[in-house]
């Protein structure tokens, strides 16, 4: 671990600002605090969640649990970029997040991602019921303790077993629309969950010296490119097949057990291109077109699943 | 003359008004960009909380739906 990586703050940019300072955070820096981009993947999945589950939920309701559902998400960002600031600072990809740029103080950020937290939880508990409550509540809990907090400074499989928190969503809103928990919940978890790691390990292959330079033990950075595209290649070859059985269990229909086959096909070969291509320019585009692949892919299971879901009976989805 | 016996009127000195020191400002002066984003923050928080407000209200409505109106005289 770096010396960056230690709880000392060492922002060029930036004096520490004494607690009665004013502040100089606009509205947009605690937008950007709920991580706006990651907050939107977290709606989609949630909103697929909440539509396929068995029942009938009222849209104010279903509303109501999204809504929390987004704030969680939220709350847990600016909880990480409160622990991470030092790390943050030193990365070309975060360095002008709210806290390294000076914006907002850590201070700041943590009573946000608190209020939030708590706040999401009660209501959704209040408002909804307690067993989502009770899921979104472990899913801050996992994001900011368990994996920031934890894994992410101390092993290479971090983003494996952290990657968890982001799979949580879909559960939290089929329990908020159904009161359970159902096996095809469970599917949509473990979906993300095997998708996460060839999605952030193509990004850290091409993004390893920034890592490296952070302290962040991400699996390139500690266990070499090599391992890096073998273990790609192995969680794509779960992936594949495990986002193909809601089609094949009876759960999902026939558009998407096309578009998955096909999709997870690109999906598989991209992984494939990787593993091959290890040096220079074409190892680099390789990677990032995994990378934005990945994005596009998870985002077309899950619309076909939010299709079929909600299309009329009579289109044969 | 009666005008030359006349003393000449000094004008009347008055006191010099004790000077004050000004007012110095104590504790945090905002810069107006302080300021506005202070402002703009404000206007957030109750935005915020008047859509709570109304999320309850509807939230309210919905789960104890028509039975919100009855209740004894």
């Amino acid at each position: 671990m770096s010396d960056v990586a230690s709880r000392e703050y060492d922002l060029s940019q930036t004096e520490p600002r004494p607690l009665d300072a004013p502040s100089y955070a606009s509205v947009s820096d605690y937008i950007a605090l709920l991580k706006p981009r990651v907050m939107s993947l977290v709606i989609f999945t949630a909103l697929v969640g909440i539509v396929r589950a068995p029942g009938e939920v009222h849209p104010v309701i279903a509303f109501t649990a999204l809504l929390c559902i987004a704030i969680g998400a939220g709350a847990s960002g600016a909880l990480n970029m409160w622990w991470d600031a030092d790390i943050d600072a030193v990365m070309s990809r975060t360095k002008r997040r709210p806290i390294p740029a000076g914006h907002v103080t850590p201070g700041e950020a943590l009573a946000f991602g608190l209020t939030l937290s708590v706040g999401s939880v009660l209501v959704l508990g209040l408002l909804v019921n307690e067993l989502s409550a009770a899921l979104l509540a472990f899913t801050i809990f996992f994001y900011a303790v368990v994996y920031t907090m934890w894994l992410k400074r101390s092993t290479p499989q971090n983003i494996v077993i952290g990657g968890a928190a982001g799979a949580f969503p879909p559960m939290v809103g089929w329990a908020a629309a159904s009161g359970g928990i159902g096996l095809e919940s469970i599917l949509l978890f473990l979906i993300i969950f095997f998708w996460t790691p060839p999605h952030f390990w193509a990004l850290a292959l091409y993004k390893s010296g920034d890592y490296a330079r952070a302290g962040v033990p991400m699996l390139p950075v500690v266990s070499g490119t090599a391992e890096t595209r073998r273990q790609i290649l192995l969680y794509t070859l779960i992936l594949v097949p495990l986002a193909m059985s809601p089609f094949f269990l009876g759960m999902a229909g026939l558009a998407y057990g096309v578009v998955s086959g096909i999709a997870g096909g690109l999906m598989l070969l991209l992984a494939v291109q990787v593993y091959r291509r290890r040096e220079g320019a074409p190892a680099e585009q390789a990677a990032r077109r995994l990378f934005g692949f990945s994005i596009l892919y998870l985002f077309l299971l899950f619309a076909v699943l939010l299709v079929e879901a909600v299309a009329p009976a009579g289109l044969g989805l | 003359m009666a005008d030359e016996n006349k003393t000449p009127q000094t004008p009347k000195l008055q006191a010099p008004k004790p000077q004050t020191p000004a007012p110095e400002i104590e504790g945090v002066v905002l810069t107006e960009e302080q300021k506005r984003r202070r402002r703009a923050r404000s206007v957030a928080i109750a935005l915020t909380l008047a859509a709570l407000c109304v999320l309850f209200y509807v939230v309210t409505i919905v789960k104890l739906g028509p039975a919100v109106l009855i209740r004894p005289l």
